[in-house]
């Protein structure tokens, strides 16, 4: 008889967390009787806090389809959009979106998602974004649409002409558009007040991540670490529920930390940190549980990830700065972690190694994410090469369950582990 | 043999040669020159030979040279073209090589544009972002400090100032290639049987990897030759190819096509060198400025630039239309995002203007071409026979 999980241990965090989203869900499924205006955003590069100005609700379409791979939904909505003509080869992410769309866009929630009133392609990090715009309108073609392009830090810096560029398009194209959809003028002020809590919850989540400096680390960084950035990337940047929700995630961690106890997980707290790991790439949705218990079952715990920036990098200073609202977006879009380039991701990992006593680093390399996956052999060498840390690979995919080999996973993270505890009693002789 | 037959038997070699040997002799006949490798798609090498460059394309490693190291570097699920450009890179290959440019097309290229960096390889290593917005003073200003900035590196390896003269001379010596190709393949679409779609691949790839004053001498005398009657009409359909603008497949797999009982008469197999529709224009007082507008009004449509209001589907088939093809053809290369997340547009776009169409994927190493031409025979055959039946391009 199969063995039953045991209840999840819910936080007060994780409760506002799950109420902020129902909010959010039902606030979209009812946005058209209330007369709110809806946009569909991509999370890099995301600008939450324009949307909040002006009283617009967003829609993520990476979410939704890696809730749908919580969920069990996205091999159904992938096989479709492969009928409708998707080759195999591409983005399950926008196979999952194409395929809700294609079913009658249920959201995650169970809820009808409303069509979009305006498109905003924040193309930041990801060349697949703009396909996925292009494939979108086809299929909403009443929607305006607003393209925003963030220059890549090819020379690993954001110069005056990537700066101008930017906001130069925010002033001219992107803030137009928004006015037109919300019949609503831009107000500056609102936007930096809006951008002041912004740079609080800026502050609060580079606290929440550092704590996992400390031994035992009180969270992981990476499976729990999704679930933290949630709020920042899915829309509540710049509000005061955010504000509040990071201040109680903070207060719960360290009570965590002062007690001396590890993270909390669907299969119950980590007694004994054994393994102290730096992931980079995201995780797999589809099995998102079992893929954790792999970590947790060995007591590994992820101190420091480069998924949770994927959203924005607070790491190295930046904070929104509302005394300058459109530079301040500009430069947040262009410090995603994927629109950097390999040598600074490099730097950033190892800085996270070094820094969060890594024992480890492994890559989840993922098929359908050429953004994160390109490259990651070299970024592995490079590491273990200027180091000397222990390094594993393993692949999988975002939402795509044909790609997640239970049983190959488990080996290769066996090995991992094997070559860690070797190391650990190498280094106590 | 005639001169079109000795042009095109000297292409073929100067296309596939993995050592760039033609590139690296006209280096070193003057040390103020420079080379500089490039991606694909579109890269305005005006800018390079107006510095005293030679912008020479690098479209990977194809079926000619044994991938070893470029595979301990990409999964499975990645293309195959960065691999052969990584074994060349490691090889020596590309030694020589002052700086490298890889234009925004996909994030494998991009990141590839950071592996170079990594691996020290040449004096840059340039990830050239092309912008997405297509206003003069937005995106136009944008793309000019990224040329500014080609233009800065280079002169930081020989010093050499480019001033807006120089950058004319340039802009109408490519201007003259890009009309003459255009030339071509126009006479090709009334008479595709006069030069054979491989020959004409071979001549324009080799135009990649030399000078272009020297391509442009070459492509006078294949126009002269093919302005008159020349080879002998077949029965065949005339297609159009997409997809295939990034990794190029083996030269063998597009003679498949032809043997299939295809007339290529348009396609993106190389399309960087057609990439600006008519003149750049010399003589504008602000040479940069032409190219970026250029780019920003007359790119042909292309999966990697943001079409918004320009549906690429619709000015595909007008593409079509206006070669009077029978069909098109998707030959896309495997895990190419641009190419293969397009498909369902053009598919769906055909289907509802009643348009023929096969499609297939390929690597740049692809041994196997027997499936393909069958495909493809099939696909021609269908259209002979049952012409007349349904509507077409």
């Amino acid at each position: 008889m199969a063995k039953q999980a045991a209840p999840v241990e819910k936080e007060r965090s994780m409760i506002m967390q799950k109420q902020m989203v129902e909010g959010l869900f039902e606030e979209l499924a009812t946005a058209r009787e209330k007369g709110r205006k809806v946009v569909y955003t991509f999370v890099p590069g995301n600008l939450s806090e324009l949307i909040r100005a002006f009283d617009m609700l967003p829609v993520y379409p990476e979410i939704n389809a890696l809730q749908s791979g919580m969920r069990k939904k996205s091999a159904a909505f992938i096989r479709d959009a492969e009928k409708w003509g998707h080759s195999e080869d591409v983005c399950t992410y926008v196979k999952c979106d194409i395929g809700m769309m294609l079913n009658g866009n249920v959201g995650p929630t169970g809820q009808k998602l409303p069509e979009p009133d305006l498109l905003l392609l924040s193309y930041t990090g990801c060349f697949t974004f703009m396909k996925w715009f292009e494939n979108l309108e086809r299929l909403y073609p009443n929607a305006e649409i607003a393209m925003l392009h963030t220059p890549y830090q090819e020379g690993g810096r954001i110069t005056d002409e990537m700066r101008q560029y930017m906001v130069k398009q925010l002033r001219e194209e992107v803030i137009p558009k928004f006015e037109k959809v919300s019949g609503k003028k831009f107000d500056e002020a609102r936007l930096a007040a809006i951008l002041a809590n912004s740079k609080r919850t800026d502050d609060l989540i580079t606290e929440i991540f550092a704590q996992s400096k400390q031994r035992p680390s009180p969270i992981d960084a990476y499976f729990a670490g999704v679930y933290y950035i949630g709020p920042i990337n899915i829309g509540f940047r710049g509000t005061a529920e955010a504000v509040t929700y990071y201040e109680e995630l903070l207060k719960e961690i360290k009570q965590r930390a002062a007690e001396g106890k590890g993270p909390v997980t669907p299969e119950g707290e980590i007694k004994e940190e054994k393994y102290r790991l730096v992931v980079e790439g995201p995780p797999n949705w589809t099995s998102f549980r079992e893929f954790w218990k792999l970590f947790h079952d060995q007591g590994a715990v992820i101190v420091a990830s480069s998924y949770t920036k994927v959203g924005g990098v607070y790491d190295l200073g930046f904070r929104h700065d509302p005394a300058r609202p459109l530079e301040t977006l500009a430069e947040y879009c262009m410090n995603c972690y994927t629109n950097m380039n390999l040598p600074q991701r490099i730097d950033l990992l190892g800085k996270c190694i070094t820094e969060y006593q890594a024992d480890g680093f492994l890559i989840n390399s993922i098929k359908s994410c050429n953004s994160f996956s390109a490259g990651q052999l070299m970024i592995m060498r490079d590491l273990e090469d200027k180091l000397e840390i222990p390094v594993g690979f393993i692949e999988s995919d975002l939402v795509d369950p044909r790609y997640f080999s239970y049983s190959n996973i488990k080996n290769r993270l066996d090995s991992f582990f094997q070559m860690l505890a070797q190391r650990k009693v190498l280094a106590s002789v | 043999m005639t001169p079109i037959d000795e042009i095109i038997s000297t292409c073929r070699q100067l296309a596939f040669d993995l050592n760039f040997n033609r590139a690296k002799e006209w280096k070193a006949a003057d040390p103020q020159r420079v080379l500089v490798g490039f991606t694909p798609i579109y890269f305005p090498r005006e800018v390079v030979h107006a510095a005293k460059g030679l912008a020479v394309g690098i479209l990977g490693a194809g079926d000619r040279k044994p991938i070893i190291k470029g595979d301990a570097y990409y999964q499975s699920y990645i293309c195959h073209m960065p691999r052969g450009i990584v074994e060349m890179a490691l090889d020596g290959n590309l030694d020589g090589f002052d700086g490298f440019v890889f234009p925004s097309i996909c994030d494998v290229m991009r990141n590839l544009s950071g592996m170079f960096q990594l691996m020290g390889k040449g004096r840059f290593a340039k990830y050239m972002d092309f912008p997405q917005n297509f206003r003069r003073e937005i995106g136009g200003s944008f793309y000019k400090a990224e040329m500014e900035d080609v233009l800065q590196r280079i002169e930081a390896i020989n010093g050499v100032k480019v001033t807006a003269e120089m950058l004319d001379r340039s802009i109408a010596l490519y201007d003259r290639n890009r009309a003459m190709l255009a030339a071509i393949y126009d006479i090709r679409q009334e008479h595709p049987w006069r030069l054979a779609y491989e020959d004409l691949y071979c001549i324009m790839r080799a135009g990649l990897a030399m000078p272009v004053e020297e391509h442009n001498l070459m492509l006078e005398q294949v126009l002269e030759a093919i302005g008159r009657e020349r080879g002998v009409p077949e029965d065949r359909i005339k297609v159009v190819v997409a997809g295939a603008f990034c990794e190029q497949p083996p030269l063998g797999l597009i003679k498949t096509i032809e043997g299939a009982g295809c007339y290529v008469v348009d396609d993106d197999f190389l399309l960087g060198s057609r990439w600006i529709d008519g003149a750049v224009g010399a003589g504008s007082g602000d040479p940069l400025a032409a190219i970026a507008d250029a780019y920003l009004t007359r790119s042909v449509q292309s999966s990697v630039v943001y079409d918004v209001g320009r549906p690429k589907e619709k000015r595909l088939l007008d593409l079509a239309r206006r070669r009077g093809a029978d069909g098109l053809l998707f030959a896309a290369p495997s895990f190419c995002d641009p190419a293969l997340l397009d498909q369902p547009l053009y598919f769906h776009q055909c289907e509802k203007d009643g348009v023929r169409y096969v499609q297939f994927q390929y690597n740049e190493n692809t041994g196997q071409f027997k499936v393909i031409k069958e495909q493809v025979g099939a696909f021609a055959d269908s259209i002979k026979l049952w012409e007349g039946e349904t509507a077409t391009a």
